[in-house]
């Protein structure tokens, strides 16, 4: 023992120096393989506290009861006289949305809408974005960018030129009037007519974009084995571009659906009083009429029967694409 | 024994010589999917090792373990007796060389080949030293300010080749290597490459698909099947003595003559083929029992094409040309049998033909025959 | 190659598809000019309505607000749309992936009305709990704007990684590079056009939401949108004519320049790759 106890004393200070490099050496490594939690861990708080944390603040306040008060909620936990905690959870709200015709036939209606608008998109920009495809790469980059450029223009002042063109003294009165169809201008402003208008003119683009994406990976000569092999072009097209564009046309008809079923603008110009839309409702319900319990209730109904069945949609598309196509 | 001075380059002859790189009882899964099946391989120091095989064979994976990119699921890696299993691939003595040549797009040739000296934290004066000798061991001085996309594919080629030699690396593991060349280049690189392994006698573990660049390249192949190791040697012995029905098939075309053991000596075996239409006798012996299942293979340029009957008795066939293809040094004859199976055989054009006509014509009745010991016994 | 009929159906199509989308913007230009108060009657050639949208310190204060939070959003989304993006596509899967994926593709199919309320209901709920944002404006719609536009960024972000593959970097790695190394040298700088387009992308969102923005804003903070959707909701106004055109033709000039210089630069590579082929001839 007597004799060990030098070289114990040595060695502790050799541990004692050890321990300090491998103290700054741990550190460094921690760092080197704390660099990637940073980076997830600062966007994932940023979504949990901006985009998540916010839905569960609407689906409290949907199960509150209104009170003219500010804010114009109930609280949903409250102490009670004698102490307790009670928990007031009212799903007036949501019964309200039910029993009141206004709710279901304006959710209705704004799909509806956004269906016929979404086909029709369908028919305008399939054969642009084909045509487009098929163009020498010149014009094609020219055209591509004719497409987009609007996108970069405002979308707000892009429904504003509509109003000028459907106005009773608008261009569009004033030809048919000159072409002698019409006495009188007739009212387009105002109306679904005008909100057709509107949603296809502003979501056309995000139907011909991954249409044309779609189109420009297919192989042409699989148009051309078809024909060799005895299609004529109607048929080619019904069982071999349609069929090989679906991607594009469910992807493309997604991005024009979705956005339009919750247009606040579009109705709000170009419909005026005449068309409800469910984007529109909520948004007056929330600054005209003050119901935060309404509108949150509006908004939650919207997620569940909306953009839930659209996410889970496109997960099983993916699931679909990752082993079929 | 004049084996002494073989060992010298064949070290895996050697019991007491140390493997560079040793694999033991290695499998990776992806999934439920076994890429590489348990294992085992020893590659030497100085050595230019194939792994060969098709597509989706484990090749690729197995490689991609050496470079430390995927991790064994089990098993243990070790490249100069030092476990990789916890090496991460930044540290690890081996550099790669990519089949795409991934040479980043965003630096020009020079800096693409001095990225691995500046990470080892070298001076500059030694970096410009280094990086100078390699571009210039490939003759590519005059191109160092240029970017990857200003380069043909073989000049590519040839940077991606010196940006894993210029760390000098214990081990340089090249994937397809040559894929991307035309034919005519890739005759050329292949040569190129061999020099350059020779002159820096670093270990080479070359991945690819194509048996002739196996053949052309290697001291030793690795053929490779369904994630396991089907046969390793030297390509003589690949060829030559392939050990399985599928290596013989995968290397060189064969013709392949089903039977059973009928007399089994030392010195000779005699099979009989199924149909009991034909005899062929081999003059070495082999452990197989009598009525054992076999087959007896045949390379095409061992067997001899006649349209007179042969002297010797043993190991002939009779048949009708059915196709010649002419390949302008040899010519390939794909013989009819009675039982309606197709042997090829190759024949040499030793002289020019007479008035376009061939040793056989279509049609005609020929007789093959090959020497006893030309033909090979496989029991699975 | 194609059957004529259907090549003329096809071309007048794209013609009609492209009449449709610009002859609306074109007469919105024609009649910023126009004299007359009354938009759509032409009253003759003018440009006092240019001088009256100069003039109207409301104008002026709204853009500036709008252009502040588009470049403060355009930076931070891309900040982090960068950074969710390589999260997911090259960290493998970590806890709560799952979720974080879902969240950062979903406000790309939210409905703006609901991010919008959301997003009030949570400033107000944050100012009764921890005194804090005092006051709505720059702050709330910047961060309302950087949380939807961050997810544009990430899908852009996580394409171009997949498409430019793991190669590039394992390469890096194997010759000595440490992952926080090859992210500085190799993906990133490979990362950057689409970081641009990120930005780019971020930046015209911002300038062009509405809804959003008159959910979170407070009281004397209007961005330039909520200051044209109240003029033209009362009916049409020349002076917003005025201010389109600027936005219209500034938009399809800064386009035009892009475009020449991105085809230029094309060009030449093109010719480059072009020239390097012959090196194998040698």
């Amino acid at each position: 023992m007597i004799i060990m106890k030098p070289t114990a004393v040595k060695s502790t200070g050799i541990q004692r120096y050890q321990q300090m490099f491998a103290g700054v050496s741990r550190l460094l490594q921690q760092l080197q393989a704390q660099w990637k939690s940073v980076v997830v861990t600062v966007p994932y708080f940023w979504m949990l506290l901006f985009f998540l944390a916010p839905f569960f603040i609407i689906l409290k306040i949907s199960v509150a009861e209104s009170l003219i008060a500010s804010p114009p909620f109930s609280d949903l936990l409250e102490w009670t006289r004698d102490g307790a905690l009670s928990i007031r959870l009212s799903f007036e709200n949501y019964s309200y949305l039910w029993k009141d015709d206004l709710y279901i036939n304006t959710y209705l209606g704004s799909v509806k809408i956004a269906g016929i608008s979404t086909l029709l998109c369908l028919l305008l920009g399939y054969p642009i974005a084909y045509a487009i495809v098929r163009s020498p790469p010149t014009t094609k980059n020219i055209l591509l960018m004719l497409v987009i450029l609007p996108f970069w223009t405002s979308f707000l002042l892009r429904v504003y030129a509509w109003m000028g063109l459907l106005a009773d003294q608008g261009l569009i009165n004033d030809l048919l009037i000159w072409a002698g169809i019409i006495d009188s201008p007739i009212r387009l402003l105002y109306s679904h007519f005008a909100v057709y208008v509107g949603i296809i003119y502003t979501y056309v683009p995000f139907m011909i974009l991954p249409l044309y994406a779609n189109m420009e990976k297919l192989d042409m000569t699989l148009h051309e084995a078809a024909a060799d092999l005895g299609a004529r072009p109607a048929v080619t097209f019904l069982t071999v571009t349609l069929p090989m564009t679906w991607p594009g046309i469910v992807a493309g008809s997604l991005l024009v659906f979705i956005p339009a079923t919750g247009e606040f603008i579009i109705p709000d110009l170009l419909g005026g009083g005449n068309v409800q839309m469910i984007g529109r409702v909520l948004y007056n319900e929330f600054h005209s009429n003050h119901d935060w319990p309404v509108a949150s209730a509006v908004a939650v109904a919207l997620l569940v029967l909306l953009v839930l069945p659209m996410m889970v949609y496109q997960k099983v598309q993916e699931k679909e694409s990752g082993s079929g196509w | 024994m004049t084996v002494s001075g073989e060992i010298l380059d064949q070290h895996w002859l050697d019991s007491r010589a140390r493997p560079f790189i040793h694999i033991r009882g290695v499998t990776k899964q992806f999934g439920g999917f076994t890429a590489v099946n348990n294992v085992d391989l020893d590659i030497y120091q100085g050595e230019l090792f194939c792994l060969l095989g098709g597509s989706g064979c484990g090749k690729t994976t197995l490689l991609r373990m050496l470079a430390g990119f995927e991790t064994p699921t089990s098993g243990v890696i070790s490249i100069d007796g030092v476990d990789m299993n916890d090496v991460p691939p930044y540290e690890r003595p081996v550099n790669m060389m990519f089949q795409s040549y991934a040479l980043f797009p965003h630096m020009n040739v020079e800096n693409n080949v001095a990225y691995g000296l500046k990470r080892d934290g070298l001076s500059k004066e030694e970096i410009r030293l280094r990086v100078g000798e390699m571009l210039a061991m490939v003759e590519l001085s005059d191109f160092s300010k240029r970017k990857p996309h200003q380069l043909s594919g073989g000049q590519k080629q040839r940077v991606a080749l010196a940006r894993s030699l210029v760390k000098r690396p214990k081990v340089l593991l090249l994937d397809e290597p040559l894929g991307a060349l035309d034919k005519r280049l890739r005759e050329q690189t292949q040569f190129e490459l061999m020099n350059i392994q020779d002159r820096l006698g670093v270990t080479f573990v070359v991945v690819t698909h194509d048996q002739e660049e196996a053949m052309t390249l290697s001291t030793r192949i690795a053929v490779m099947d369904a994630g396991q190791f089907v046969q390793v040697g030297t390509p003589t012995e690949i060829y030559e003595y392939p050990a399985t029905r599928r290596v013989a098939d995968f290397i060189g075309s064969i013709n392949m003559f089903e039977g059973r053991v009928t007399e089994n000596d030392a010195d000779h075996v005699v099979v009989d083929s199924t149909d009991n239409a034909l005899r062929f006798f081999m003059d070495h012996g082999a452990s197989v029992s009598d009525g054992s299942r076999v087959w007896v293979a045949v390379r095409p340029e061992k067997i001899r094409l006649s349209r007179t009957p042969p002297p010797n008795e043993a190991n002939q066939i009779e048949g009708v040309v059915q196709d010649i293809g002419y390949l302008g040094n040899v010519s390939i004859y794909r013989v009819r049998l009675e039982s309606g199976m197709i042997v090829e055989v190759t024949v040499p054009n030793q002289t020019r033909p007479r008035d376009g006509k061939h040793a056989a014509g279509w049609e005609d009745r020929v007789f093959l025959d090959w020497e006893a010991s030309s033909a090979i016994l496989l029991t699975r | 190659m194609v059957k004529r009929g259907s090549s003329t159906f096809l071309l007048s199509m794209l013609c009609f598809g492209m009449a449709f989308l610009y002859v609306p913007m074109f007469l919105l230009i024609v009649y910023s000019f126009n004299n007359s108060k009354i938009v759509p009657v032409w009253g003759g050639f003018s440009t006092r309505w240019y001088k009256v949208l100069f003039e109207s310190e409301e104008v002026w204060n709204a853009l500036a607000l709008s252009v502040k939070i588009a470049l403060v959003n355009a930076s931070f989304a891309t900040l982090l749309g960068t950074l969710a993006g390589l999260a997911l596509v090259r960290f493998g899967s970590f806890r709560g992936r799952t979720l974080f994926g879902g969240m950062v593709s979903a406000p790309l199919v939210m409905p703006e009305v609901i991010t919008g309320l959301s997003l009030l209901m949570l400033f107000i709920t944050l100012k009764e709990f921890v005194g804090w944002p005092d006051k709505r404006g720059f702050a709330t719609i910047t961060i309302a704007h950087i949380t939807f536009s961050m997810a544009y960024v990430a899908v852009i972000i996580q394409s171009r990684l997949t498409g430019m593959g793991t190669t590039l970097e394992e390469a890096a790695q194997d010759l000595g590079a440490r992952p926080l190394r090859v992210l500085v040298d190799i993906t990133l700088p490979l990362l950057a056009p689409g970081m641009l387009a990120g930005w780019l992308l971020a930046f015209t969102l911002s300038l062009d939401d509405l809804v959003i923005a008159s959910f979170v804003t407070g009281p004397g903070s209007n961005t330039l949108p909520m200051l044209i959707y109240s003029r033209v909701r009362l009916g049409l106004r020349p002076d917003i004519n005025a201010l389109a055109t600027i936005i219209i033709v500034t938009v399809m000039f800064a386009v035009a320049i892009a475009g020449w210089i991105m085809m230029r630069q094309q060009k030449q590579k093109e010719r480059e790759m072009q020239l390097a082929t012959t090196g194998d001839a040698q």
